[in-house]
């Protein structure tokens, strides 16, 4: 056989093989953290972790005030981002078709898209915890609401783009006031995108960590006050994993493993929703 | 119904918030989880490092701070803040390697200073060879730990590694936070403890609590009189015991190398930081009830911990000097 | 029928054109608000960033880029050794992520059989739903000691004999350093380096790959004779994506990168990131220049980042708006 015909199969094959290695490569960290997270997470599953408060080293206890925490926390800041990121994203969609506002709020919303988590959480210590001189649950949900809002605006910009035309013409053809053409006609057609883009914001700060860190600080006891430090399970998982006490370790492979069920869960939704026909 | 829920919850304000050393977290948290049950009334203490508590209970976003350095006079009039001790403990070497067990190894303050400026790099070095005669030490890489963060015990390692290094005075210096030639930065006692525990070959320090309750190989420190002494609370008093509180003003005591057979060279006391005047007087009432309570029902849980509670006639001065902490009109709090 | 007839006939409300002009400006300017809005916090962000570091800016002036000390007791602060650290990180990130994403992409458009390409795209696009401080634990308690056990002294012993190489591979092994976080970093960028590769590369028209079929030429001929280069600008743009995250990742560094403010050849060694210093010293720092230092290094990061992504965006639209030129 032609030597040139052989080194091109012999290389060909070297290189299949190694996409079919990348692959393995991929999936083996997938499974493997999964696993470990599940196998280590699995030992700290039962009610009272979800009872409980947070415990100091050497007692029992569980995760429940920081659970609560979190879900308020998370829950205030998706309510204020969400109503901005869906109004700037409908700006870009709807409005934006001339001027250089929207190509350029499209740019700055990429950059804050990825902008790191720490750097918002400075930004919002220098802003609400160092004036009124107090950490806070207000100051948390703020920090994750600058990260709700990129991704917001970019899904519904996305989603409402989406939306055909000719859906738009025939409302506006039968008289409909712009507004009213986009609540009752784009929104309409877009609902399941535009859902999913709050289910994708509200993954993403589920798992965020540095923004709280200077911001909603942390705290041992059960408290729904928003107006003081908040326990959240970021921070405690942080604090209890990094300690050397082994049932600090078991409640931060428990908590992790809660935020990872969560995100996962919401993903698959996401999925879901996506599928339907629109 | 958010708005509904946090306005049911403002009544719920009596809690105060604390910030600081790790050093005392242990007990700190200990008697908090008491004080809740016998009072109802939270104490949440953050163990962020000596350096946070001080900047934290300055920028008046905590009730009270926690530092394992006193802060001198002039700074604490400087800041408005008010300072007193509240707890005692020792700060103990700690290593990791296969087959040491704790209170087995020796060191003199000299041999410490030498592996912490990266001068001893190996186990089987002979100046540690020398003083561990029946002690099998591996041929292996010595693994610094230190602290990354702003932190009172520290101040107390590197205070007691100048007394006795020259050396280490002068190319590192002391503090809560110095320029270490050598080794991994761990964040707070935990984090120099959870790196202790992981790495082969590891030396760090922490407080005993932590040494203890993790079980970590602690190791036996030639004090100021020539004898190796084990970290347990009877070296640590045998430290505290003429500390000399009220010669200084704040109280601001510091403990290491002291004279006496039996005394733990590396021993400190923890300082509780707080405002000297108060806008909210009800919350320095609440700190200060705390604390009073601690000073009267917390030295058992203390002890069982390996800490040194304050010794009574202390606890009276200490009690005495809360006169200082007024409300905005000047009037003591308690 | 008769149901219908005996319905009552809803009234419609005939809203005056001024009520609709109230509204549709109100709207309008709601939306426009909210875009504005975007746009004044990234300006906020800097802004208060700058405000915040100018006691460190007015001090140390450019030189705070090339200092490489870290000292807060005498008040000498530099941001070389985090620099360096996230740079290197990085570049450890990106040097095992890119191959690793680009065999992925490859495997996902060209060699997997139709029915696996949805759930294998979905199985490595759960690699980044992962919350990074699961990341973190999972580096700290399960690849830390494995590294440090196996792997980095089997480098030391294989590629730190190579001449030259010496002091990339230089004992004291760890486990805890900059090639661990390193390593972590690559995990978590492959997803969204392999989802871009994958998305620009099935971009590229068929017709272009079947001429290329059409003449004889292997699968990997024809991607790194024709995909490729039609999608130069897309895989550029994704690896800058890739990029700009692993500059910016803050708890999976944290748990593993061993908080040492020194500089060291070796890549076992510990250091920091721009990030990790942060998130470790930014709640004690006392006194007027240390927050500032702290705030300068948040600036520097962000700046950085934001290059990096910007540069990614620029190229993924070009890829997108034309023949990737």
């Amino acid at each position: 056989m032609n030597a040139v015909y052989l080194r091109r199969r012999v290389l060909n094959r070297v290189m299949m093989l190694f996409s079919y290695a990348a692959l393995a490569f991929g999936l083996l960290w997938l499974l493997w953290i999964l696993g470990v997270l599940a196998w280590e997470g699995a030992a700290a599953l039962r009610l009272s972790l979800l009872t409980e408060s947070t415990p100091p080293p050497g007692s029992d206890g569980g995760l429940g005030n920081a659970i609560v925490g979190s879900a308020m926390i998370v829950a205030t800041g998706t309510l204020i981002g969400t109503p901005i990121g869906i109004l700037a994203g409908t700006y870009l969609a709807e409005y934006g078709h001339r001027g250089w506002l929207a190509p350029a709020t499209r740019f700055v919303n990429d950059v804050l898209l990825s902008a790191p988590s720490i750097v918002v959480g400075l930004f919002v210590y220098t802003i609400c915890v160092a004036p009124v001189g107090q950490f806070s649950g207000w100051a948390g949900s703020i920090a994750l609401s600058v990260l709700v809002i990129p991704v917001v605006v970019r899904t519904t910009d996305d989603m409402l783009r989406l939306v055909p035309n000719s859906l738009r013409e025939a409302a506006i053809a039968l008289g409909c006031p712009t507004w009213k053409m986009i609540t009752m006609v784009s929104y309409r057609a877009a609902r399941a995108g535009l859902a999913t883009g709050v289910l994708l914001a509200v993954a993403r700060i589920c798992g965020e960590t540095a923004p709280l860190l200077f911001t909603a600080l942390n705290n041992q006891f059960w408290s729904t006050d928003m107006s003081r430090p908040m326990a959240n399970l970021p921070v405690v998982i942080f604090q209890f994993a990094m300690s050397p006490y082994e049932d600090w370790h078991r409640l931060a492979w428990g908590g992790a493993l809660l935020i990872t069920l969560v995100v996962l869960a919401i993903n698959v939704g996401v999925r879901a929703l996506m599928r339907k026909p629109a | 119904m958010i708005a509904a829920v946090s306005l049911a919850c403002v009544a719920h304000a009596t809690d105060i918030t604390g910030a600081g050393a790790t050093f005392p977290y242990p007990i700190y948290a200990k008697w908090a989880d008491a004080y809740k049950k016998a009072t109802g009334i939270g104490v949440n203490y953050q163990s962020i490092g000596s350096g946070g508590g001080i900047k934290q209970v300055t920028a008046k976003t905590v009730d009270f701070g926690a530092s394992d350095m006193p802060m001198k006079a002039e700074d604490l009039r400087k800041n408005g803040l008010v300072q007193f001790p509240a707890i005692m403990g020792g700060v103990v070497p700690v290593v990791k390697l296969a087959g040491v067990q704790p209170g087995q190894l020796r060191f003199t303050g000299e041999l410490l200073a030498q592996i912490y400026l990266g001068r001893v790099t190996r186990w089987n070095d002979p100046a540690i060879a020398k003083m561990n005669a029946g002690v099998d030490l591996p041929d292996g890489n010595i693994t610094v730990v230190h602290r990354s963060d702003g932190s009172g015990t520290t101040f107390l390692w590197t205070n007691y590694l100048s007394k006795v290094s020259a050396e280490f005075k002068s190319a590192v210096g002391e503090g809560t936070s110095v320029k270490f030639p050598a080794g991994v930065g761990g964040k707070g006692n935990e984090g120099v403890a959870a790196y202790v525990q992981k790495i082969e070959g590891a030396i760090g320090y922490v407080e005993y609590a932590y040494a203890k309750q993790n079980r970590l190989a602690h190791a036996q420190v030639q004090n100021a009189s020539g004898k190796f002494v084990q970290s347990v609370s009877a070296t640590f008093m045998a430290a505290a015991a003429d500390a000399g509180w009220k010669s200084i003003p704040g109280m601001g005591v510091v403990l290491t190398n002291q004279a006496g057979d039996n005394a733990w060279p590396i021993t400190g006391a923890s300082f509780i930081l707080m405002q000297a005047r108060h806008e909210k007087s009800e919350t320095a009432k609440e700190v200060l009830r705390f604390f009073k309570w601690a000073f009267e029902n917390g030295d058992r849980m203390a002890e069982e911990l390996d800490y040194v509670p304050m010794p009574h006639p202390v606890v009276g001065d200490i009690e005495a000097s809360w006169k200082a902490i007024t409300d905005i009109n000047g009037k003591p709090v308690l | 029928m008769s149901a219908v007839l005996r319905a009552p006939i809803p009234v419609v409300r005939q809203s005056s054109r001024h009520e609709h002009a109230v509204m549709e400006t109100a709207f309008r300017g709601l939306a426009r608000l909210a875009a504005i809005l975007v746009f004044a916090l990234l300006a906020a962000i800097v802004v208060s960033l700058v405000i915040g570091s100018l006691p460190a800016l007015r001090k140390y002036g450019v030189a705070f880029l090339a200092n490489a000390n870290w000292d807060p007791v005498q008040e000498d602060f530099g941001a070389l050794v985090p620099i360096v650290g996230t740079v290197a990180t990085a570049a450890i990130a990106l040097f095992i992520a890119v191959p690793a994403s680009f065999g992925i992409a490859v495997f996902l458009t060209e060699l997997s059989p139709a029915w696996a390409r949805r759930p294998l795209g979905m199985a490595i696009e759960t690699l980044a739903a992962i919350p990074s401080i699961v990341y973190g634990m999972w580096g700290f308690f399960v690849l830390a000691p494995l590294l440090q056990q196996h792997v980095q002294p089997l480098m030391a012993r294989s590629l730190g004999t190579i001449p030259g190489l010496e002091r990339f591979f230089a004992a004291p092994i760890m486990g805890i350093g900059l090639f661990t976080a390193g390593v972590i970093l690559a995990i978590m960028v492959i997803p969204f380096v392999a989802a871009i590769m994958r998305d620009v590369f099935e971009l590229v028209p068929p017709m272009l790959k079947e001429s290329a079929y059409a003449l004889g030429a292997t699968t990997w001929e024809v991607v790194g004779s024709v995909v490729l280069p039609y999608t130069k600008a897309g895989v550029i743009g994704g690896v800058m994506l890739g990029l700009g995250r692993a500059l910016g990742e803050t708890m999976a560094v944290t748990f593993v990168i061993g908080n040492a403010h020194r500089l060291s050849a070796s890549l076992f060694a510990p250091g920091n990131s721009l990030a990790s210093a942060l998130a470790n010293e930014f709640t004690e720092a006392v006194g007027d220049l240390y927050p500032a230092a702290l705030l300068e290094l948040g600036l520097v990061l962000f700046l950085i980042t934001t290059l990096v992504l910007a540069a990614s965006r620029l190229l993924l639209m070009r890829m997108r708006r034309g023949e990737g030129a």
